[in-house]
């Protein structure tokens, strides 16, 4: 996916470069409302992270504007401010979701996938693998012809793995990925979910295998 | 009279007179007793004395409609002159319960110089009190009395002015037969005369036709009257009106003239002296005396005049209570006053 | 607002009492004034009376053939009757010898001149207002001076005083009594403009900090100017403290996420186990302060709107929809199904803002403690009051602390190694009491927590 990343600090926006594109995204980073303003007329965007502080302005005004344009691109807005007066006049304003900030990556692209999913008609990104088709943002895998509805965390271990295929995932970064910082669980609590998804891939040409000691795989044919 | 039976009247011992700090022969002096006296047992505070200059025979009914009410009380009735009241009262005012005196001026003079004590609870006009310590209870007239015989066939005086000029139309029946008060010794008289001379010259002129005809002057009232009865003056002038009108009642001789030029009217009065040894007896009997002289109680049997008569209605004196009424007792005034009287009457 | 405001004294009080106080010693003043001009003025008749009767008796003074005769009018005593029967006193003096009247009369020294003088004495007991004068009688070869005194008790005068006093008094507790009346009406009448100016800042609601535009009396436009200019401080202040907080959220707030997002990077690179589990527990840190910083500055706003809801009409499922709707992506992450129970709309008079920030509450503890894969029911009820009651298939509350568990700051025991500063409870009970509910916690038979929210 194509992300526009609107947000003055430097640091933080190279931070969630970074990390997105360790999950396959491509993100535009703009400094400015000025900046923003030309990059969202040129790039085609599937979704614009706007921070509200901006020095050239209000993030509130290049929302404004965007929306007085009729551009669809939907917008989450990263905010410092928690209050929930707040957040109450970004959703008037037009923003599509909010995160408060300092903010989780994976609820970030939670909340991206459902304001995406929520975006009726619009042509999504879906991986194509084999016999396998998977779409992440509806979380929709189709196994020959056969479409199968996956839960949140199986959608999520999917996604990694058929992101790279062929690569070996250690059980540790896994959990790292699908389950909250806060929650204490054991390496074992993948295994579920290995489990789970091997049993959605049945009859495909995609094979998840255990490398001992290492991690799992995801082999095609 | 129903008081008779009631009252023991009988004289007191001449002796008993000398005691007197005035050693002075009383006039009339006379003990009243409630029927409820017991000499055996004579309680003290019982009795009470009074100075009176009114005939004994008119206040007499009034002690014994008191004593009926207070039968255990006793009264002692003591008679003189109205000036010779005044210097008995002033030598003794401790002496007497009740002064009683038809010399206005002198009775005044006497509260105004605090002999009286005042007395808060009666209830009598204005005009008939002053300070509530000296009251009036008769209302009198001077009068000229005629004896009818020396005017047979003639009329009347009916003025002052009729009367000179009757005495001078017949000088020689008048001569030697006329009487007033020797206004040097009578209280009263020297007050008739004073309010005369004050209300019109007809007075003097009177005196002096009087003077020339050798008036006879007379200390009181009762011996005038008692010459005029019995023809020894034909006569009499600013005699006081109830005691002729007492005689003119029952003689038919005497005529009662009250002038009509101008009316001398005057009030008897009394008062509880400050000193009084029986004061509470004093007022009591006073109130009993203005009830009756007020026309609040029976006046069968009095002789005294009203002070308001129940017809009439009240009707102030011509001589009022006021401090006007010292003026003529000033010694001064007064001297000048006798010397222009005398020098009148008695050439 | 209950805050104890110190009183001292009552300025309706104040001014009704200056103005009685006033009153009476005015009327005190009045009498005194009054009372003391009647005297003299009495005073004054009295001794022009006594005068013309010494004038009189004077005038009368005659010397014939070295004797002097005084032969005065009758109108010399009787001028002197006098409704309380005042008595009389005089005395006639030739040179130093008395011709007649009352000896002991005290006479005053009369100078050469012959002037009348008047003064007050004593005589045989009772006070007297006396007049003196004299005059020098001319014969053949005599000279000779006569003085005469006239002398009056005081009754008449003294009754005629104590009539005017009796008047004066009465006039002068009909004044008080009339300036009482007066000054209840004038005091109300004062204090109207106060009263208004306070009910008028009374009614505001709390965001209301415009300058008092209505005109009020002179002597309170500097009250109101310095309240206009407070409350334009306040206003100022308000504004100030809000985009400092926001400034200071956005200087704090962008670094963590700038370590958080590069924490969560590096995880992803690092093998060794030790970085891993520092790396973790930096991340739960952050995530732990950026949310005690979130409900502490919720719980201050809240604090401060309960005390003034703003109340207005909306619908409480609504509400709780739309934040459903936002929550469902965290729900998600954990496999957890967030699911809405409702039957038709729920009318509600309240503060959106602080319901809305108390249910999420309710429903952040909740989606904190359930395990994944599990339910948890949101069910919003309209009957018997509006209710909103969320349940989960967590561990539930620990029994010995439900009933101190909404004390701000405590934490369930079993709440270790779940992220929240203990707040949310407490925000959710304000809230409730606030709007005149209340917030219950129990746990369920078959296990989980159920809060219901009532307002």
């Amino acid at each position: 996916m194509k992300f526009l990343l609107v947000e003055d600090n430097l640091e933080l926006a190279n931070a969630v470069c970074a990390r997105m594109a360790m999950d396959g995204h491509i993100v535009d980073h703009a400094g400015k409302i000025g900046d923003a303003i030309a990059f969202s007329e040129t790039g085609d965007y599937d979704l614009i992270l706007l921070d509200i502080m901006l020095p050239d302005g209000d993030g509130r005004s290049f929302l404004k504007q965007h929306r007085e344009q009729k551009q669809d691109t939907p917008v989450i807005v990263l905010t410092a401010r928690s209050q929930v007066s707040d957040r109450i006049s970004m959703l008037d304003l037009g923003a599509d979701d909010y995160v408060t900030k300092p903010f989780d990556h994976e609820e970030l692209q939670a909340r991206c996938r459902a304001v995406l999913r929520r975006q009726a008609g619009k042509a999504q990104t879906v991986l194509q693998l084999g016999d396998v088709s998977f779409d992440p943002v509806a979380g929709l895998l189709t196994v020959a012809g056969s479409a199968r509805n996956l839960r949140n965390r199986e959608l999520r271990l999917l996604e990694l793995l058929i992101n790279a295929p062929g690569q070996i995932f250690p059980k540790h970064k896994l959990v790292d990925r699908l389950f909250s910082y806060d929650e204490d669980v054991s390496e074992n609590a993948v295994e579920v979910y290995i489990a789970r998804l091997r049993k959605h891939l049945e009859g495909s040409e995609l094979k998840i295998s255990t490398h001992r000691g290492l991690g799992y795989r995801l082999d095609h044919g | 009279m129903r008081y008779l039976f009631c009252l023991i009247l009988w004289l007191w011992p001449f002796a008993l007179v000398a005691q007197d700090s005035s050693a002075l022969v009383w006039e009339d002096q006379q003990l009243f007793h409630g029927a409820g006296y017991d000499p055996d047992a004579v309680e003290p505070g019982q009795q009470f004395r009074i100075l009176s200059s009114t005939d004994t025979s008119f206040f007499a009914p009034i002690i014994a409609s008191y004593l009926l009410d207070h039968p255990r009380t006793s009264v002692e009735y003591l008679v003189a002159g109205t000036a010779e009241i005044d210097r008995i009262f002033r030598d003794s005012p401790g002496g007497f319960d009740l002064v009683i005196s038809s010399a206005m001026d002198l009775q005044f003079k006497l509260t105004n110089d605090g002999y009286a004590q005042p007395i808060s609870d009666l209830s009598t006009p204005e005009w008939a009190q002053w300070r509530h310590s000296l009251f009036a209870f008769t209302v009198e007239p001077a009068a000229i009395v005629i004896n009818r015989a020396a005017f047979a066939g003639q009329a009347l005086p009916q003025t002052r002015q009729e009367l000179i000029e009757a005495l001078r139309a017949r000088p020689a029946v008048f001569r030697n037969r006329l009487g007033t008060y020797d206004i040097r010794q009578s209280g009263l008289g020297y007050l008739f005369a004073t309010q005369d001379a004050r209300a019109s010259e007809t007075y003097w002129r009177l005196m002096e036709v009087m003077g020339n005809l050798d008036t006879r002057l007379y200390c009181c009232s009762g011996e005038m009257i008692d010459d005029l009865a019995s023809g020894e003056i034909a006569v009499a002038y600013n005699v006081l009106g109830s005691y002729a009108t007492a005689r003119a009642e029952s003689g038919e001789t005497l005529a009662v003239v009250l002038p009509a030029d101008f009316p001398t009217t005057m009030m008897r009065t009394g008062f509880v002296p400050r000193q009084a040894a029986q004061p509470d007896l004093a007022k009591a009997f006073m109130r009993h005396l203005l009830n009756l002289q007020s026309g609040r109680g029976a006046r069968d049997g009095l002789v005294l005049p009203p002070l308001i008569s129940a017809g009439a209605g009240p009707q102030p004196p011509t001589i009022s209570l006021g401090p006007a009424l010292m003026s003529y007792l000033d010694r001064l005034k007064r001297e000048t006053f006798l010397q222009e009287w005398v020098s009148a009457v008695i050439q | 607002m209950d805050e104890q405001v110190k009183v001292s004294g009552s300025l309706r009080h104040r001014l009704a009492v200056s103005l009685i106080g006033g009153a009476a010693v005015l009327s005190v003043v009045l009498y005194g004034v009054v009372r003391a001009y009647a005297a003299q003025i009495a005073q004054q008749g009295q001794d022009s009376i006594l005068a013309a009767s010494v004038t009189s008796i004077l005038d009368a003074a005659v010397l014939r053939e070295g004797r002097v005769e005084v032969d005065f009018p009758y109108a010399s005593f009787s001028m002197l009757t006098t409704p309380a029967d005042d008595r009389v006193f005089y005395a006639i003096y030739r040179d130093e010898t008395l011709l007649s009247g009352y000896k002991d009369l005290p006479l005053p020294s009369v100078g050469e001149g012959g002037g009348q003088q008047s003064h007050s004495d004593v005589y045989v007991g009772v006070p007297v207002r006396m007049s003196t004068a004299s005059r020098t009688l001319l014969g053949t070869n005599v000279k000779t001076r006569i003085t005469v005194s006239v002398a009056q008790t005081q009754d008449a005068l003294s009754d005629t005083l104590n009539g005017i006093s009796r008047n004066v008094a009465s006039v002068g507790v009909g004044f008080f009594v009339l300036v009482v009346l007066l000054s209840f009406w004038a005091t109300s009448i004062t204090i109207a403009p106060l009263k208004r100016l306070t009910s008028s800042v009374t009614r505001r609601g709390p965001q209301d900090l415009s300058p008092v535009a209505k005109p009020v009396p002179t002597e309170m436009a500097p009250l109101v100017a310095s309240l206009n200019r407070l409350m334009a401080r306040l206003n100022q202040s308000l504004t100030q403290s809000e985009d400092f907080i926001a400034e200071a959220a956005h200087r704090v707030r962008t670094p963590l996420a700038t370590v958080r997002s590069h924490a969560e990077t590096t995880l992803q690179r690092v093998e060794q186990d030790e970085n891993r589990q520092a790396l973790r527990a930096m991340i739960r840190a952050i995530d732990e302060s950026s949310r005690a910083a979130g409900q502490l500055l919720d719980h201050a706003m809240i604090s401060f709107r309960a005390d003034q809801l703003e109340r207005q009409e909306l619908d409480l499922v609504e509400l709780v929809q739309e934040l459903v709707l936002r929550l469902t992506p965290v729900a998600e992450l954990k496999d957890i199904d967030l699911s809405l129970q409702i039957d038709g709309p729920v009318p509600l008079l309240g503060d959106p803002i602080l319901l809305q920030n108390a249910i999420r509450n309710l429903i952040d503890n909740a989606l904190k403690y359930s395990p994944s894969e599990s339910v948890i029911a949101v069910c919003v009820r309209r009957d018997p009051g509006a209710t909103v009651e969320v349940r989960d298939q967590g561990p539930g509350f620990p029994e010995d602390e439900i009933d101190d568990l909404a004390l701000r700051f405590s934490r369930g025991h079993n709440a270790e190694g779940t992220i929240g500063s203990g707040l949310g409870l407490t925000i959710a009970q304000d809230v409730a009491v606030a709007h005149g509910g209340s917030l219950t916690l129990s746990n369920l038979q078959e296990g989980g927590a159920c809060v219901i929210f009532s307002v």
